[in-house]
Formats: C-alpha cells, sequence, structure tokens
C-alpha cells in the first residue's frame, strides 16, 4: 500500500496555538477523514500539506515529492476545496472559470460541464448570489475538473443539505471506484465518516489522538454503560479515558475493548462508539457530571 | 455485432447479478456491518442463490453500493475467502468457488450450532430448565410440520 501524503515530524507554532510535531502518513486508494473538534487544529494541518501555510519544522511528502521544492507540479495532481470561498466574488461561475482552467494542464471542460449540471449551477451565475452551499459545490466542481488523483477538502459537508450531503458521498464513492485515487476530508460531521471513511485521523489540541483504520479504531474503542458502584474500584475507573456520570449511571469510553469485558463483568453494557462518542469522550478526558446532579 | 452482443451480455449478467444479490446492512444490529455481508453472501452461496463460478461486484463496486467504506468490504471478502466460499483472482475480481455439497452441510451446521447455543444461552438468561427449552422446540417443531 503505497502513501500518498507523508508529515515527518511536522509542526507549527502560533502565539495562542500550536501543532505539536507530529508524523503520520496518508494511504493512496482510500478515503481518510480528519476529525476533532473546533481548533483542534485540522485547518493548519490541511493548509500546511496545501503549502498555503509553511510549517515550523519537518518535512511534508506528497506522491513521493517534497511538498516544499516541488509545489508547483504537485498541485497539478490536487483538488483542493477550501472551507471559505476564495473565488471573485463579482465574477460568473464563466469568467472564474476562464482565469482558473488555463493553470491546470489536465483541465477538462467536459467534466467541468457535468459537474455543473449535476451540482444544478449554471454557468452564468454571478458567484456573488450564490448561497454557502453552491459556493461549496462549485468549489468541488473546480476541485474535480482536472483528473486530480488526490481530493483534498476542507469541512466541504458543512453549509450543506443532508440530501446533497448523501449525493457528495455518492460521489466520492464513485470516485474511488479508481483505486488510485485518494481523498482526505476534515469534518465535525463524523455521521459522514462513519459510512463512507476508511482511516480516520484525529486531531486533539494540536496532537495527533490515532490515525488508524475504522475497523481498528471500532475493535479498540468501547462505549461502557454500568451502575456507577462500578466505578468505585480503583482498577475500573481507570481504564477509562472519559466518564461521564448521572444520578442513574455511568457512561464511558475506553480503548482497551479486548479486556474491557473482563474487567467490567457483566454488570455492563458494552457497545460500539460511534466517532462522535470517541471524539466527545477523549476531548473532554477525565470525569465529567451530568447537570442534573448539582 | 460482436461488440453489441458483448455489451449485452454483460448487461444481462450486471442485471441479473442485481437481482440476485440482495444484501441489507442494519445500523441497529450488533454485528460490524462487515460480519452482517459475509453473513449475507454466506448464505447466498449455501442456499444456491449464487452458484459456482459466479462473479461478485468489486470490493470498490460494493463499497459504493453500500456506501461503506473500502476496508469493510475488503474485510467481508476477506473472510469469505478464508472459508473458502470465494476466490478472489488479482485484476478479475470475486468469484463463487466450485464447494462440495458435505461442505455446504458442514458450514450449515456450524452455523446452526451457534444459533442454538443462542438460543441455550437466551433460555438460561430466562432461567428455562433444559427440558423446557426442549419442550419448546418441540412444540414449535410440530407446528412447522402442520403449516407445511
Amino acid at each position: 500500500m503505497n502513501d500518498i501524503i507523508k508529515l515527518n515530524n511536522v509542526s507549527k507554532q502560533y502565539k495562542l496555538f500550536s501543532i505539536e510535531p507530529l508524523s503520520c502518513t496518508f494511504k493512496q486508494g482510500y478515503i481518510t477523514g480528519l476529525i476533532g473538534p473546533n481548533g483542534a487544529g485540522k485547518t493548519t494541518l490541511i493548509k500546511m500539506i496545501m503549502g498555503i501555510t509553511r510549517p515550523g519544522t519537518g518535512e511534508i511528502t506528497i506522491f513521493g515529492q517534497s511538498q516544499s521544492l516541488q509545489e508547483a507540479e504537485i498541485k497539478q495532481q490536487i483538488g483542493f476545496v477550501s472551507d471559505e470561498c476564495h473565488y471573485y466574488e463579482h465574477l460568473s461561475i464563466q469568467s472564474m472559470k476562464n482565469i482558473i482552467a488555463p493553470f491546470y494542464k489536465k483541465w477538462d471542460d467536459n467534466a467541468f460541464s457535468r459537474l455543473l449540471d449535476r451540482f444544478e449551477l449554471s454557468p452564468k451565475m454571478k458567484i456573488r448570489s450564490l448561497s454557502k452551499g453552491m459556493k461549496m459545490k462549485l468549489g468541488l466542481a473546480f476541485a474535480l475538473s482536472h483528473h486530480a488523483d488526490l481530493l483534498i477538502m476542507d469541512e466541504p459537508t458543512a453549509g450543506l443539505d443532508p440530501v446533497f450531503r448523501r449525493e457528495l458521498l455518492d460521489l466520492l464513492a464513485e470516485i474511488m471506484l479508481d483505486e488510485r485515487k485518494s481523498i482526505v476530508f476534515s469534518t465535525h460531521i463524523t455521521t459522514d465518516l462513519d459510512r463512507i471513511a476508511d482511516y480516520i485521523a484525529f486531531l486533539h489540541h494540536g496532537r495527533l489522538v490515532f490515525n488508524e483504520s475504522k475497523e481498528q479504531i471500532q475493535e479498540r474503542y468501547v462505549l461502557v454503560k454500568g451502575p456507577l458502584s462500578l466505578l468505585e474500584a480503583p482498577s475500573v475507573n481507570a481504564v477509562f479515558i472519559g466518564v461521564r456520570e448521572s444520578l442513574v449511571g455511568f457512561e464511558g469510553l475506553t480503548d482497551r475493548g479486548h479486556e474491557i469485558a473482563a474487567i467490567v463483568g457483566t454488570s455492563a453494557q458494552l457497545s460500539r462508539p460511534t466517532l462522535e462518542d470517541i471524539m466527545y469522550f477523549t476531548a473532554r478526558g477525565g470525569k465529567s457530571h451530568a447537570a442534573a446532579i448539582t | 455485432m460482436k461488440h453489441i452482443v458483448y455489451i449485452y451480455y454483460i448487461y444481462i449478467k450486471q442485471l441479473s447479478m442485481v437481482m440476485q444479490m440482495n444484501i441489507i446492512l442494519s445500523n441497529a444490529s450488533n454485528d460490524p456491518i462487515y460480519v452482517q455481508i459475509t453473513q449475507q453472501i454466506r448464505s447466498l452461496i449455501l442456499n444456491g442463490t449464487l452458484s459456482s463460478g459466479e462473479p461478485l461486484p468489486s470490493i470498490r463496486q460494493l463499497a459504493k453500493d453500500l456506501q461503506i467504506s473500502v476496508i469493510t468490504t475488503k474485510r467481508a471478502y476477506e473472510e469469505l475467502e478464508k472459508e473458502g466460499l470465494i476466490d478472489s483472482v488479482v485484476g478479475k475480481g470475486s468469484f463463487v468457488t466450485g464447494i462440495n455439497a458435505d461442505f455446504v452441510r458442514e458450514q450449515r451446521m456450524k452455523r446452526l450450532e451457534q444459533q442454538m447455543l443462542a438460543v441455550i444461552k437466551e433460555g438460561k438468561a430466562l432461567r428455562l430448565s433444559l427440558v423446557e427449552i426442549q419442550q419448546h422446540i418441540q412444540l414449535l417443531y410440530e407446528e412447522g410440520d402442520m403449516d407445511t
């Protein structure tokens, strides 16, 4: 399995926020979802991959080429959808296309028209008049019209209605029929990823919590629900990453899925957590009490 | 002309495949998605709906159709390969292997055993004795006879 993106000790320091040195790889032929709460560093990471901001330390390799040395070549093969609309608002879609198309050697006008049709956009529309969701669709149309091998998207499903979100997932699955293509996208709507993502990279406070296949994650993490008395034993308490207690019992997340059944015994109920559960308990950490207790 | 015939053949082949292969996934189920796929394809093979040599949809196509990840379908196919129910040929896809009747029976017996174990477990949870469970099964068995 080839690595499409490789980060080696990449870090970035801002005054109030930093990405701690992180190393990870994203695989070719798969969809990787980048998740994390707001402010976890998802956009910063994507910006570094795209060369929009330079990493403080470390090296980024894309398609086996150095990101800093061969940026122009690399970008020919990347389709990028930003979370902001960076197109000229006063132009029509057609004129904007005339500006963007010449940058790409493999620009495909037919593909672009087909996508506009599919997204119900007309080339005559002024960009200013587009809604947030329509702008996102336009961004996608631009990103998918030059036969890119790697699609990178920052929060593509934000601002989209559920109907189009499903359609987008279909579109992504269509792209993935070709095993040479890869997709990396960030989101905090994790239900999208619960469905189609192959790998999940979880960022929290500028650190990488994990970067694994969804299957592995689902095997390792277990959601435990049980009576409060169970938590009194320190050996039980220690296995939880995060616990939410209430008058009627507790709910906790553990990443020791293989041993948990033996530890908690039969008085607790075990279930598979969603990505949202994993994100919630990891982000809050420690113990938290439901409001009802106070 | 040859082309048209060929395309038509593929079309028929696909059409028949779509009709034959129903896979229904449930989010409510406790079984992981890949287990659900494995179980359903296995029973399609064991009950003869999918016959020997028949092609299965590609891993990526199935992932797309079910709107699930490629790794999940890959894992399901790997399980089926391990059981010897399907064969995967690089560049050609996956096919139902020609399995013999004894093997099929053995597989089904294994599955039946698992289901029986589940029944026993549930029975114990309800504090039924062995005799009570046996009686219950006998009753249902005889009712089934009357239906047919």
